[in-house]
């Protein structure tokens, strides 16, 4: 047993026993806080360079200020928009806001539309996903369906939301659902047929059910892949949602942009869609943080992004 | 065979696998003939590609034979049983695998052994257990004092990722030794280790399979592993794979590689082997072109 004892000892990657949910020393967390400082300052200057070129345009008279209104212009004049922004989740309702709690109340309507719409669109995708692999004849009679629905684009769906849902939250809901629904099932599918079969014969040998290789290995195995492709589908839902609101919902940021377009008003337009912008960068910052937290064997390098 | 003979721990009785490839017939295993006895340490040994792997998966119980039976203590095997563990390679030999694994990425050491990543050292070691139902708290217990038994304790709530090859492998026999089976099967175990984690790993190897009185099949294609370990090598011809001759070992352990007779074993095995080698290289290389 000594041989084996020096063994430990010396081939321990790292013999100091740290948990893997430890403090941060404060010199590791002085360097994370200094990387993420560099971050957003490339951030911010990524976005102003654009507010840079197009306020420069504004000035040198390219851009026309009413169609192209100015960043100057249309976040200056925010006062004037916010009445357009109700805390009233209701159809035809406009001009009645007026604070920034409206806009808030607006942007969460959307956010749940979006949110709820990826929450049953990534359960469902992944329950269907998993019965036709489990089930062999149950997958033959739905994989040429979903293969078939696939490609077919949301927008093509709209008019089948408002048949089935009328107007409201569900027809947006169900845009969102759909948006994501189809792709997640066929990125289920790659991912179970890319679990590695030494896993799966590690838990049949060890004397797993069907039932349990299914819970206890592919479940595992194929989460941290189907979180990735979440987090791509993620902008497609928010496009998705705009135009679903757009169309039948009475609230939200689609509808404050065909408010905008229908009245003529560029700077509403912009500012609209500098908020779109900033909803959907801080919703992948929040499934990037639940990725890293709930699925920390994900191999991160493989994973499209940090 | 006759009535009145002794089950063995394993027996194969005239093993064929024929897989069928795009509906052309591919012999890997013909006439299969040997036996494992309760306790004994038999190596299986061959080129690379000569069915030993596909073997063990028959006798695992994975894949069933085209012709003859395997049977375990007398009875025929027809599907996976804990009473016969096994030990995966690093399981970068699958295709899909080595396709990713020309990039090192970190997740990539976590697939060698099988372990699975999402699990710590300790979860890992009871997955069988709780597989079969035992409490939390017990197989908990359990594992703790496997891993003690393999050196690892200190490690238990390690990712695999965070452990050395060497260490990985002892995980995972103490995974496979958790459900205390009575034949252990290794796939080329050590295949993906350096050379002194090797020779660690065997006299390791030897110590667990004196505790355990387990009958062990190990497969590899290294000679000196062979000779360090078994009690007999059932020595493989290249495709279709068919037992050459099987060679006792009667060397006292521990083995030590410079003995004459283990030199003198190594060159008949060598001799034996260079054959089907050569036969190997030229059918590849037929395949290849």
């Amino acid at each position: 047993m000594s041989a084996v004892d020096t063994h430990v000892a010396t081939s321990a990657p790292n013999p100091a026993r740290v948990a893997p949910a430890s403090p941060l020393s404060s010199g590791r967390l002085l360097k994370r806080l200094q990387r993420q400082l560099v971050a957003a300052l490339w951030a911010a200057g990524s976005i102003g360079t654009i507010i840079g070129i197009w306020e420069f345009a504004a000035a040198m008279g390219w851009a026309d200020p009413l169609l192209m209104p100015a960043p100057h212009v249309f976040l200056g004049n925010w006062s004037e928009q916010l009445h357009f922004f109700d805390m009233a989740n209701t159809i035809g309702s406009n001009g009645e806001g007026g604070s920034w709690l409206a806009v808030i109340s607006v942007v969460l309507w959307t956010s749940m539309r979006v949110l709820v719409g990826l929450l049953l669109g990534f359960v469902a995708s992944l329950a269907v996903g998993l019965l036709i692999r489990y089930n062999l004849t149950l997958g033959k009679l739905a994989l040429p369906a979903v293969t078939m629905f696939a490609p077919i684009s949301p927008v093509a769906w709209l008019p089948v939301a408002v048949f089935l849902f009328g107007i409201g939250n569900k027809p947006a809901i169900f845009m969102v659902f759909i948006a994501i629904f189809f792709v997640m099932v066929i990125a289920t599918l790659a991912q179970i047929d890319d679990v590695p079969k030494a896993y799966i014969h590690v838990a049949r040998i060890m004397g797993a059910s069907k039932r349990q290789v299914f819970r206890s290995v592919i479940l595992p195995a194929i989460l941290p892949g189907l979180f990735v492709t979440l987090r791509i589908n993620l902008f497609a839902a928010w496009m998705v949602v705009l135009i679903a609101e757009a169309a039948g919902v009475g609230s939200g940021l689609g509808q404050i942009v065909m408010m905008a377009r229908n009245t003529f008003n560029a700077s509403l337009v912009f500012f609209t869609m500098t908020l779109i912008g900033l909803s959907g960068f801080i919703f992948d910052q929040a499934l990037r943080l639940i990725q890293r937290r709930m699925l920390w064997w994900i191999d991160s390098g493989a994973a499209g992004g940090k | 065979m006759q009535d009145n003979h002794i089950p063995q721990a394993i027996e194969c009785r005239g093993v064929a696998k024929i897989w069928d490839t795009d509906g052309e017939p591919f012999v890997a295993l013909q006439d299969i003939n040997f036996d494992v006895k309760a306790g004994e340490f038999v190596v299986l040994l061959g080129p690379s590609g000569c069915g030993k792997s596909t073997l063990l998966y028959l006798l695992a119980g994975l894949e069933g034979t085209s012709r003859g039976e395997v049977l375990s203590e007398g009875v025929p095997i027809t599907g996976t049983s804990p009473q016969r563990g096994m030990i995966f390679q690093e399981a970068a030999l699958f295709p899909w695998l080595n396709i990713r694994d020309r990039a090192p990425l970190p997740g990539k050491s976590c697939r060698e052994a099988a372990l699975f990543p999402w699990l710590n050292i300790r979860d890992n070691v009871a997955f069988g257990l709780a597989l079969q139902g035992m409490p939390k708290g017990q197989r908990e217990q359990r594992a703790l004092e496997l891993l003690q038994r393999v050196g690892l304790n200190g490690f238990a709530h390690k990712r695999p990722s965070e452990l050395s090859g060497g260490m990985r492998q002892r995980a995972a026999m103490a995974r496979a030794l958790a459900l205390e089976p009575k034949v252990l099967m290794m796939d080329e175990p050590f295949a993906a280790l350096d050379i002194q984690t090797r020779a660690k790993m065997q006299n390791y190897l030897l110590d667990l399979w004196r505790q355990s009185r387990a009958s062990m099949l190990l497969v590899t294609h290294s000679i000196e592993e062979a000779i360090g370990l078994a009690d007999r090598i059932v020595v493989f011809t290249a495709r279709p794979g068919r037992i050459k001759t099987i060679v006792p070992v009667t060397l006292e352990r521990p083995r030590n590689p410079r003995d004459p007779a283990f030199h003198a074993l190594h060159d008949q095995l060598a001799e034996l082997l260079a054959d089907e080698v050569d036969r190997a290289f030229a059918e590849q290389e037929a395949l290849g072109a």
